[in-house]
């Protein structure tokens, strides 16, 4: 290699370096462990309980701060056809996910609950197919829709494929509303 | 010109004839002369012969008769020498002949021309057109289908849960019957959980239920009679269509088209809801019911088991090819024909070849489901085109001869006049915008493909127009007798399409493609095009701000009606477009307009208002427009839909004061 030549690869790998290491560094875990084995992981599904108030546990998301995890998510939205009915979550044979209304509740589990027990206005049950640890990173993936809790840099930016919306960064941070009845429970 | 009031009594049908049928009792006051089978009232427009006609003739006077006693005096002196619409009627052979003062299945008759012979309400005083009354449904989804009127009822079959309403016909409810479908269809019906109707026959009433179940409902006291599961929502059927009912038969067809379903049409005998034939879209001759009576008119049609050769391997068993749209019937030549819908997924690279035989129609016989020919329009359907949209029963003169014919405004864009005894094209004319294919090779019959805008995995193909719902997507045209034209709700809209890979996993959608959807050129997204299939032109042409998406229903009093996703229930001259008279309703409008009349000799126009359906979805299903892929990339063409209208779901009944 001639002289410049080393240089300006000194200098650039040095640049390289100095990048990365401004970044904060996100922490991986390698293997996440399902809402069932944490103890007292309470999610309530309505915000009425009976007796005096009890604290809320939410369960915790193994992915909300992992980017790769909720781009896996991104990826696996698409392949187990949840597009298909949500589209890229403004909805359509299902409802929307991108929004602030939530049928269900939007804490990490209501939503893990949705996709593992299906729900039963259309949703499918995806428990058994899907393992749990991607329906975590789908978990994840739904919330960064609406900017729920994931943080901007961890959520999605703009896609290879045509633009139909904007990216998920671009999102602002919603305020989860409980929604009334689904739409189609609408009946006399 | 050919009356279509006449044809009933020429043609009668075998159905009469069954044993088993109920008689229906009609009050006395009633002008109608209904028989063992009420509802038969024969196809299109055909000339009447010989000893049929005179006793018709003679029948229609005596019908004019009875008619005039409970009319006002300005209707009766509206005669001129047509005689007023017939009520009942009776053939020579003694058979029962409908009478179009009845509305006895969504198409009005067998033909499908939605035309009503009442001429009461017409150009000239349709300006006075009043509400009677009004009745809820309760259901808040898009509401397709069409309000029936027999024997002083009216009845109304909601979406999703497919309620069943009996009404009189001062408004008061006779009776509710719910056949509680899972609620769990509701996650596999494409767009939306309409349904586009309900038919009566012989004192009872059939429709399809979302969970793709079949129900046959006792008229009189709404009591279910039987009823039969036809498909399965766990591959993703379900059914929206409204069943055709003939000779015995109810025949019923799936949808799923977007879930890699194998399209299917069922007939279930009428009396007990078995199955007797089922013939699918897709995979061996045996299956399709293809045998030696067939006989396509285009060589490409012919040869063994094209429904599995033009696939590759497997991929016909979830290759679509659904029945969800309107079936029509011509009795003297016994067959039904019957639209198929598109190939799945829609990205057609996952399909080489023809993909027989979706996206387009087969002529079949009603007792056997055999195919006697069949036409594909859009061969490796490569936009979602289909070939779903009715095919109207009507005869012309063309060139000079008398034809037997089919008009069918496809979802490609073209207005195909076929000759229904062989399938062959005699014409196919472009009737809205569009750039996909530049004609139709009347020689080959196949349409030529614009190679610049052929969709391909990962590739944005840009401005293809019309757009995946077509031209013309479900709404039901009506063709006049009087008019010879064709009055054809539709939609003028483009899209950007791009191909991605689709994978299966039954009971999810089975698409494989990201689609945007805007207006065409002129920037308004609905037309209402009143269609001369001699001319081969528009006579006129109306322009809304959003797709027409309900039916239309064209009347002896020359008056055209149809609704609109804004809210507008409309009466236009049926030679000239121009709008006599508009209702607001309290929500959009996407179904199909009925006109009846009732035993006070009195003629209504009936018509549910509920926005929805696929291009309304928006609304009805409470979407997010800021994803413009939504509802299959609709949503990007109806953003503004929610500043115009909200759910709903009543029944409007109309009168002259
Ligand atoms: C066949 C269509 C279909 C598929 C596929 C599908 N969904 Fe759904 N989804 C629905 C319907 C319908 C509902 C509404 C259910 C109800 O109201 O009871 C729903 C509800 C949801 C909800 C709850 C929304 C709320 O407001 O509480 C979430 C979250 C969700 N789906 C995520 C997913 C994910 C992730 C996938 C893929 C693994 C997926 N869905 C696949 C149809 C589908």
């Amino acid at each position: 290699m001639t002289r410049p030549i080393r240089v300006l690869a000194l200098a650039l790998s040095t640049a390289v370096l100095a990048t990365t290491s401004a970044c904060k560094r996100e922490t991986r875990e390698f293997r996440g462990y399902p809402p069932s084995a944490n103890p007292g992981s309470v999610v309530q599904d309505v915000p009425l309980a009976p007796g005096p108030r009890q604290p809320e546990v939410t369960a915790r998301s193994p992915y909300e701060h992992n980017a790769y995890a909720v781009s896996e998510g991104k990826r696996l939205f698409g392949w187990y056809n949840c597009s298909g009915c949500h589209s890229h979550g403004g909805g359509g044979m299902g409802p929307p996910l991108m929004d602030d209304e939530w049928i269900y509740g939007s804490q990490p589990e209501n939503i893990f609950e949705t996709i593992a027990e299906g729900r039963p206005n259309g949703m499918p049950a995806f428990g058994g197919r899907i393992g749990n640890d991607d329906i975590w990173k789908l978990v994840a993936y739904v919330r960064s829709l609406s900017a729920l809790d994931v943080p901007q840099d961890v959520r999605g930016g703009r896609d290879d494929h045509m633009q139909y919306k904007q990216p998920e960064q671009e999102e602002n941070p919603t305020r989860p509303k409980r929604s009334t009845l689904p739409p189609a429970a609408t009946q006399p | 010109m050919d009356d279509p009031r006449r044809t009933a009594a020429d043609l009668g049908t075998d159905h009469c004839r069954r044993p088993e049928r109920e008689t229906v009792a009609h009050p006395t006051n009633q002008p109608v002369n209904n028989q063992a089978a009420p509802s038969i009232d024969g196809g299109g427009p055909r000339p009447s012969r010989g000893a049929a006609s005179k006793l018709l003739r003679a029948g229609v006077l005596a019908a004019a008769l009875l008619a005039a006693c409970g009319r006002p005096a300005r209707e009766r002196a509206s005669g001129d020498t047509k005689p007023p619409s017939p009520s009942g009627l009776v053939a020579s052979n003694g058979r029962a002949v409908a009478t179009d003062g009845q509305w006895v299945r969504p198409t009005g008759d067998y033909a499908g021309t939605r035309f009503s012979g009442l001429d009461q309400i017409n150009a000239s005083n349709v300006r006075g057109l009043r509400l009677a009354w009004t009745f809820s449904t309760g259901v808040l989804r898009g509401q397709e289908a069409a309000p029936l009127y027999v024997d002083g009822t009216i009845y109304v079959v909601t979406p999703f849960p497919n309620l069943l309403y009996a009404i009189g016909l001062d408004g008061t409810l006779k009776w509710t019957y719910r056949p509680q479908p899972m609620t769990a269809a509701q996650g596999v019906a494409c767009c939306d959980v309409v349904n586009r109707g309900v038919v009566y026959d012989a004192g009872r009433l059939f429709y399809n239920t979302l969970d793709a179940q079949t129900v046959a409902v006792d008229a009189a006291t709404g009591r279910e009679v039987w009823r039969a599961r036809v498909g399965d929502i766990n591959i993703g059927e379900t059914v929206t269509m409204a069943p055709l009912v003939v000779r015995g038969k109810v025949i019923v067809g799936n949808s799923g088209g977007e879930m890699g379903v194998r399209g299917w049409l069922t007939a279930l005998d009428e009396a007990t809801g078995k199955v007797a034939w089922r013939a699918y879209a897709t995979g061996p001759d045996a299956d399709v019911l293809i045998g030696p009576g067939f006989h396509p008119f285009y060589p490409q049609d012919r040869g063994r088991d094209l429904g599995v050769k033009t696939w590759p391997g497997d991929a016909w068993k979830i290759g679509g090819g659904t029945a969800w749209g309107f079936l029509t019937y011509d009795p003297e030549l016994n067959l039904l024909f019957a639209g198929v819908a598109n190939p799945g997924p829609w990205n057609a690279e996952a399909r080489p070849g023809d993909n027989k035989w979706t996206a387009g129609v087969f002529a079949r016989n009603p007792d056997d489901g055999q195919a006697a020919w069949y036409y594909q329009y859009n061969p490796h359907d490569l936009w979602d085109y289909d070939g779903i949209n009715e095919n109207v029963v009507v005869d012309l003169t063309l060139g000079g001869r008398a034809r037997k014919t089919l008009l069918h405004p496809d979802r490609n864009g073209y207005l195909y006049v076929m000759d229904r005894t062989s399938g062959e094209v005699i014409s196919a004319t472009p009737f809205v915008h569009l750039n996909s294919t530049l004609g139709v090779d009347l020689r080959t019959g196949r349409p030529t493909e614009n190679q610049a805008l052929h969709p391909s995995t990962g590739k944005v193909v840009r401005g293809i127009c019309p757009a995946a719902p077509g031209a013309k997507d479900w709404q039901p045209s009506s063709w006049s007798p009087r008019t010879q034209l064709l009055y054809i709700p539709h939609q003028n809209l483009c899209m950007d399409y791009e191909g991605v890979e689709a994978n299966y996993i039954a009971g999810t959608p089975y698409v494989g493609a990201n689609v945007k959807m805007f207006a065409g050129p002129g920037g308004y997204r609905g037309l209402f095009t009143a269609w001369d299939p001699v001319k081969r032109r528009p006579a006129w042409q109306l322009t809304e701000r959003f797709p027409v998406w309900s039916g239309a229903l064209a009347t002896a009093g020359d008056v055209v009606f149809y609704g609109t996703m804004d809210g507008f229930f409309k009466a236009v001259d049926a030679r000239t477009g121009r709008l006599l008279w508009q209702f607001k309703t309290g929500s959009g409008i996407i179904s199909q307009p009925t006109t009846f009349r009732g035993p006070d000799g009195r003629q209504y126009v009936a018509v549910l208002d509920g926005v929805g359906g696929w291009s309304g979805a928006i609304v009805a299903a409470g979407l997010d427009a800021r994803d413009s892929s939504s509802a299959l990339g609709m949503i990007n063409a109806m953003k503004d839909l929610p500043q115009y209208t909200t759910k709903g779901g009543s029944l409007y009944v109309f009168a002259l004061p």
